[in-house]
């Protein structure tokens, strides 16, 4: 098993999602800076980690989606490999067009950090697998554009394909029918804005992230 | 287009005693300066004594008293002098900790003063080698009357989490209260605490000369100019007109400075290092040269100002060398590697310029188009600043409350809401939801669960660091020895009950103008207050900040000396929070059944008194304080208890409360009658029970814990044999259960109830004052 992070100048969760892939699969993940361009042949996973990739400068997500390295994550999402993208992952995957949809600042206008209960929507993916038989998990949120939009006719089309991976049970962003977290066509791509990389023990955050990681070394 | 001749002209043209007067610089200071110098200063350098000699960077006023501090204990690897204080935590493995106000600059512009707050705070810790791991800050604010403390509120919870959210070191602790007496001086203080490795330390002190003197990270501009000298003088209405003086933030190249400093120092590239803080280029490039040298004799520095990266043109080396500009380092390179460190500096895409050399002239050289334009010895910017002895009067000591004089509160539970929703009490939820608490990954125990002091793991091991910031500048009023007793022990308390063997602190000293004997008294009397805890309970200072002349049109803010406590935790899975208490768990008391309202929140919240009337703080005991601390940390240690809580603020009655609402588990108690302390109260102390001095009454030295029934016998014979004080349920002390979802208090004598409600109606008591102060609308 093979994994990435991508981290970019203001990544601040690459670390994080580091210590969870290895916990996960047993190896160390590749970690590569944007500038130096290669993510390594064979990579089954790639994680693109949280954080404010250029300081969300312009726009979160922005800059850092039509950055360099982009290339090669699309090359790696059109060969069918497995792409999860974490708060400022899942902005940037928006930006790329690999997920549908944009977030924008919380409806509160605050940044937000707390537990947040959410709806397993479906349990039959490449991420969520673990999860069957549980409704509902806790896993901690910390952003300040959480708020998921995009036009009716795209939110149903998600909906009525049961891309919609997770959904909020209290929503705390004003995230357009409580999505926290989307999945591409070929359900291979996962943009969420909880972070299951502080939810794998020993920490405030729960557990509840581990779930989310052995289903996708047992997928990939 | 620059006109470099009119720049030089101004720049060399000499200065009288009258454009010193305006850089702050008195007579006698000038006398001094002039006779030193043996001629008049240039503008430049007459700019850099005022700022070197300012009381931010010369702690003129304090220096002496300072000195009182014991700074060192068996783990002290660094004490007060370098840019941060730094402890041995085992395994080759370093705490480096510091804390440091903004006040002037939050209050004139809350967003950036907070924000460059945070990353000075952060930049004091990274210099020295070590990775930021947490973020603490102790606030106050004004009346929440004041028109302008709702924005001041708003202003600064965003700056300090725009920053830290950004620069990803999680926010895990910190205080807020609320008094008219910071209506126009608020206190925004930040801690900020990283982890090293031991042989990786980086130090101001050692450069040598003849190696090259290397500038990084952001651009030089004109903000921030004579922000040194802003923060040493008192503040007088239409200041916001200063805030021009206030600099601008940017956490994303903190960010970048942050990774590409470490990444530099995992090489052996750097000699000494300073961040550009306070008096910006100036006070960076003084401090290494005069801390340089192989036995810390000093050095000279030369610096071509034209090679500053900066961000305007036709900047002077005035502006130049006072700006405070924020994300900027100052390195001395050893000579071969340059080419290593531009090279990491280019990977982060930022600034880095060689602009200098260190020589061993022992002066400060500065040439800006050619010229020079500043040549000055070092030694007397540093050794020979003012160091005054101030005149001080001793505080005069209250009169005793005599609580016999008011009625008992017809409603206690009534008197516990209202405690328990005040603006000092009630849940900061609204502010701490605002920062990343779990960043990194470590953070097992944050505002969260409402801890006495926040857990974060050192990466990849099974210990923690324990950290807390305390003070209750009501108590330091009061009585500034006592109360400054009561600051440090309040933090050694509060590592204590998480299960953290207490290190070392770092402080925070707020005062108003010392140049006024009464505030002078004040400064004296609690940093000696500060200094016998610290003696006492072997937890010295080892670094700290001083901000004076916190005071608006002549009246000074409430005595705030400020102490941020780290503690070690060496096994993760001992240690102890509010949240842990079981059903059936009996709720006992450690430390002394009796309490005191002089000074409480009871007798200003219940009573309303202010002032004076409020009387003085309750003793603190320090060998007493000591042996509960390790009384209760060996209880923790051995697994007795289930959860742990400080009793400070509102009494047993509040800190059972607070458990409560952790552990989502309703309490019941009985609750002494205290009539039996007559011998303590002067007149009429018989006629009635006194109940409010048990449930509200504050007290040093004690916790309330939650045991199982089994483990409660163990503790109440340790207890005896330890001769500890421990009460068991029966007096004031009580049960917690899941069967009732309510505060249940009842009088022990004749078992009448003297409050019950649900925890929903405490919660929403609790939870709902802030938000809705926050969103009502003026």
């Amino acid at each position: 098993m093979k994994t990435a992070v991508i981290v970019f100048p203001g990544s601040n969760c690459d670390r994080d999602a580091q210590v969870a892939l290895k916990q996960a699969t047993g190896s160390e993940p590749a970690m590569v800076w944007h500038k130096d361009g290669t993510i390594p042949d064979g990579t089954d996973i790639i994680m693109v980690p949280g954080g404010f990739s250029y300081g969300d400068y312009l726009r979160c997500g922005a800059i850092a989606g039509n950055s360099p390295i982009i290339s090669q994550l699309l090359s790696h999402a059109d060969r069918g490999g497995y792409v999860l993208g974490v708060c400022n992952g899942f902005q940037i995957l928006c930006e790329t067009g690999l997920l549908p949809g944009a977030l924008i600042r919380n409806a509160s206008l605050h940044f937000v950090c707390k537990p947040q209960a959410l709806k397993v929507e479906n349990a039959n993916t490449a991420f969520t697998s673990a999860y069957a038989g549980r409704d509902e998990i806790s896993i901690p949120i910390a952003h300040h554009d959480g708020n998921y939009v995009a036009d009716e006719e795209t939110l149903s089309a998600v909906e009525n394909e049961g891309r919609v991976a997770f959904r909020y049970a209290g929503n705390p962003n004003g995230s357009a029918r409580d999505i926290a977290g989307v999945l591409s066509e070929n359900g291979r791509i996962l943009g969420m804005m909880p972070h299951p990389e502080r939810a794998i023990g020993d920490h405030e955050g729960g557990t509840d992230g581990v779930a989310l990681f052995e289903s996708l070394v047992g997928a990939a | 287009m620059t006109d470099a001749s009119a720049i030089i002209t101004a720049m060399q043209a000499d200065q009288t005693e009258a454009n010193a007067a305006e850089h702050g610089i008195n007579a006698e200071e000038w006398q001094r300066l002039v006779t030193r110098l043996n001629r008049q200063p240039n503008l430049v350098e007459l700019g850099i004594y005022s700022v070197m000699w300012s009381e931010h960077c010369s702690y003129k006023s304090s220096r002496r008293h300072l000195s009182k501090f014991p700074t060192k204990n068996d783990r002290v690897i660094q004490g007060p002098g370098e840019n941060a204080g730094v402890i041995d935590i085992g395994d080759g493995q370093a705490a480096i900790f510091k804390m440091e106000s903004h006040n002037h600059p939050s209050y004139i512009e809350p967003y950036q003063g907070a924000a460059t707050g945070v990353g000075g705070i952060l930049r004091d810790v990274f210099t020295m080698g070590a990775r930021p791991i947490a973020l603490v800050n102790a606030l106050r604010f004004g009346s929440p009357d004041h028109p302008k403390t709702r924005s001041l509120v708003a202003g600064v919870v965003a700056g300090i989490g725009g920053y830290g959210n950004c620069v990803g070191v999680p926010t895990v602790a910190g205080e807020t209260q609320f008094h008219e007496g910071y209506n126009g001086n608020i206190l925004v203080n930040a801690m900020a605490v990283g982890l090293a490795d031991q042989d990786k330390i980086f130090y101001a002190r050692g450069a040598t000369p003849g190696n090259p003197i290397f500038y990084v990270g952001s651009k030089t501009g004109r903000d921030g100019i004579h922000g040194a000298t802003m923060a040493s003088a008192e503040f007088s209405e239409g200041d916001e007109e200063k805030r021009p003086t206030v600099q601008v933030g940017d956490p994303f190249t903190e960010k970048l400075l942050i990774e590409a400093c470490l990444e530099l120092m995992a090489t052996d590239a750097i000699q000494a290092i300073q961040d550009m803080g306070a008096a910006g280029l100036t006070s960076s490039s003084v401090e290494m040269a005069d801390s340089g040298g192989e036995n810390g004799e000093g050095i000279g520095v030369e610096m071509d100002l034209d090679k500053v990266p900066q961000r305007e043109d036709g900047m002077s080396a005035y502006e130049i060398m006072l700006s405070e500009s924020q994300e900027r380092m100052l390195m001395v390179l050893y000579p071969d590697k340059i080419d290593v460190a531009k090279a990491v500096f280019d990977k982060y895409d930022l600034d880095a310029e060689v602009i200098g050399q260190t020589t061993d002239t022992g002066h400060l050289v500065l040439k800006q188009f050619g010229e020079v334009v500043c040549d000055i010895p070092v030694a007397p910017l540093a050794e020979d600043a003012p160091n005054y002895d101030r005149p001080w009067v001793e505080p005069t000591p209250r009169k005793p409350l005599d609580i016999s004089s008011f009625p008992e509160p017809e409603d206690y539970g009534e008197v516990l809401l209202k405690l328990m929703s005040c603006p000092d009490m009630a849940s900061k939820r609204w502010i701490w939801e605002q920062y990343d608490r779990h960043v990194m990954g470590d953070t097992v125990d944050s505002s969260q669960s409402m801890g006495d002091a926040a857990i974060v793991r050192i990466h990849g091991t099974n210990k923690a660091l324990a950290i807390t910031s305390d003070c209750n500048p009501r108590y330091v009023a009061a009585d500034p020895f006592e109360g400054g007793k009561q600051a440090v022990a309040e933090a050694y308390r509060n590592l204590s009950a998480v299960g953290a063997k207490p290190i070392a602190i770092t402080d925070n000293l707020n005062f108003g103008n010392p140049e006024k004997p009464d505030t002078m008294g004040y400064i004296v009397k609690a940093i000696e207050g500060m200094a016998e805890a610290c003696r006492v309970l072997d937890f010295p200072v080892v670094s700290g900040n001083v901000s004076l002349y916190n005071e608006t049109d002549g009246i000074a803010i409430p005595p705030t000396p400020v102490c941020g406590g780290v503690g070690l935790i060496e096994d993760i899975s001992k240690i102890a929070t509010l949240k842990g208490a079981q059903p059936g768990d009996a709720l006992i008391l450690i430390g002394e059944t009796k309490g005191h309202l002089g000074a409480s929140l009871y007798a200003r919240e219940w009573l309303g008194l202010k002032g004076a009337d409020l009387g003085p703080p309750p003793p603190v005991d320090l060998e007493k304080e000591k042996r509960n601390a390790n009384f209760v940390r060996a209880l923790i240690e051995q697994g007795l208890v289930n959860a742990v809580h400080d009793v400070s603020d509102g009494g047993i009655a509040c800190a059972a409360a607070e458990m409560a609402l952790a552990s989502r588990l309703g309490i019941g108690m009985d609750i002494e009658n205290t009539s039996n302390y007559d011998q303590l109260y002067p007149h009429g102390w018989k006629k009635r029970a006194f109940y409010e001095l048990a449930l509200f009454g504050e007290k040093a030295g004690a916790y309330l814990a939650a045991t199982s029934e089994e483990n409660h016998r163990i503790i109440m014979n340790l207890g005896r044999t330890a001769g500890i004080e421990v009460t068991g349920p029966g007096t004031n002390s009580g049960w917690f259960s899941d069967r009732s979802d309510s505060i249940d208090i009842f009088a022990d004598t004749t078992g009448n109830s003297l409050l019950k409600f649900p925890l929903s109606t405490l919660r929403e008591a609790h939870e709902s004052w802030l938000p809705r102060y926050m969103s009502a609308v003026e």
